[in-house]
């Protein structure tokens, strides 16, 4: 019995199927944030095929930084502390492929700044409203760590898995008010001009965006290879 | 490539569904929120979850199995706490599923569903029941190889997991597009369990291992 080592090759990707609804989406899911929460957003979109057919059994996770650009460190994503921010959020799509989160606006994030260390200088930075933010404003952020070296716009990742992908898609929501920071982020900058709109959600109001994922097709979302 | 292609035509619902251009290859910068991973904590898990026969009243029907084994990324180090979800067919083969039209029995108790957080050595461990093979409408006389679907998060979003666990010498992997999308035997053969006599308890399950390895997160590659 002498331990061998490792294989360290990755394990491969299969399918989420379409038999996930009863064990990976939970009620506080989509509620990154309580309804009652001052800066509350409300994000939704659909998930689209080939032929703009919307797809009823797709699951989207989102993970994010906070209002200061904080990255979370702490639990609390599947069972949420209202005091606190996880980040994540998950949400299953219902019969028109819609989903819907309620979160915060991230700030654009901070080098080395972590949710431990927040302080009142920290909340002052917060960009809830996001209206002030500009390529000066996020280049001010990142003068507390390690220069600019993490300037970027605010952002959300975003993973989609269904039946009929074999391996998640992998893309980021930005959102319009930000655009003089689109300039200055480098994963936007490795993006062809002419798509970036499909990375840049859309006010529908104040506090609610629109960020609909087209699987393929003419209006094909930028999927990244990360 | 370790991972199927998103189009595999055998595999019908990847037709419309799989994107067409090339994805976008940035260099994430070192402060990516892609990079991290979102953390869980036991207070956010039942006690039972881990046991997916203790869910109900009454023990489910089918084989009692103990599925086990330890996720660790490209370098062999175990990932320590992070959450493993999974979740399955019944011994008949029928998903807790409204959308699951399979004429098979439901069994009362038995749900299909659980999560663990891995341990400081990266293992997790499942108490449950062997699920069935099940028809599917992908073509004519489709039936899926018994699996147990497994999502696993590690340390940065990059590595999130979603995948299948067979077991071994199962006659239908070689009719399965889902696991022939997979291009390589080798890597194939990567998402199949071994069964351990070590594992298996007498008298009272039978044991299979599994170990689960996550890709390298950019930064690291
Ligand atoms: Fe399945």
């Amino acid at each position: 019995m002498t331990p061998t080592a490792p294989d360290l090759a990755p394990t491969p990707s299969q399918t989420v199927g379409p038999f996930f609804g009863h064990a990976l989406p939970y009620a506080e899911g989509p509620d990154l944030v309580p309804g009652w929460h001052p800066d509350a957003i409300t994000i939704r979109g659909r998930v689209l095929d080939g032929a703009g057919a919307p797809i009823p059994d797709a699951l989207v996770e989102i993970w994010q930084a906070d209002g200061a650009g904080r990255i979370p460190s702490g639990a609390g994503g599947l069972r949420r502390d209202p005091d606190g921010f996880s980040g994540f959020g998950r949400c299953g799509t219902d019969a028109a492929g819609e989903y819907r989160f309620r979160t915060l606006k991230p700030g654009a994030i901070r080098p080395n700044a972590s949710d431990t260390d927040a302080s009142g200088t920290d909340a002052s930075g917060a960009d809830a409203s996001g209206a002030g933010a500009s390529g000066a404003d996020v280049a001010g952020a990142g003068a507390s760590g390690t220069g600019t070296s993490g300037a970027g716009a605010p952002y959300i990742a975003v993973l989609v898995f269904a039946r009929g992908l074999l391996k998640p898609v992998r893309t980021r929501l930005y959102f319009p008010q930000d655009a003089a920071a689109h300039g200055i982020d480098p994963v936007l900058a490795a993006v062809p001009a002419e798509r970036r709109p499909t990375l840049v959600a859309v006010a529908e109001s104040d506090r609610t965006y629109r960020f609909d994922i087209h699987l393929q097709g003419e209006r094909e979302t930028v999927f990244l290879g990360i | 490539m370790t991972h199927p292609p998103y189009l595999h035509p055998d595999y019908k619902s990847t037709v419309l569904r799989a994107p067409s251009r090339e994805p976008v290859m940035p260099r994430l910068g070192p402060d990516s929120v892609e990079l991290t991973s979102p953390v869980f904590g036991h207070q956010e898990l039942g006690v039972l979850d881990e046991d997916l026969t203790a869910h109900h009243a009454g023990e489910p029907l089918g084989e009692r199995i103990i599925v086990t084994g330890r996720v660790l990324d490209g370098a062999g180090r175990p990932v320590r706490g992070t959450l493993v979800e999974v979740w399955q067919a019944n011994a008949a083969g029928r998903y807790a599923h409204l959308g699951d039209r399979h004429p098979a029995p439901l069994d009362p108790n038995f749900t299909g569903a659980g999560r663990c957080l891995t341990d400081d050595d990266g293992r997790y461990r499942f108490v449950t029941i062997k699920p069935g093979a099940y028809p599917w409408r992908n073509h004519p006389n489709a039936w899926r190889p018994a699996h147990i679907h497994f999502s696993v998060f590690g340390t940065a979003f990059t590595q999130r997991l979603v995948t299948q666990m067979y077991f071994p010498g199962d006659p239908l992997f070689a009719h399965d597009p889902i696991m022939q999308s997979i291009p390589d035997q080798r890597d194939r053969d990567r998402l199949v369990s071994r069964f351990d006599l070590d594992t298996t308890v007498p008298e009272w399950a039978l044991g299979y291992q599994w170990d689960i390895v996550l890709g390298d997160t950019p930064m690291e590659a």
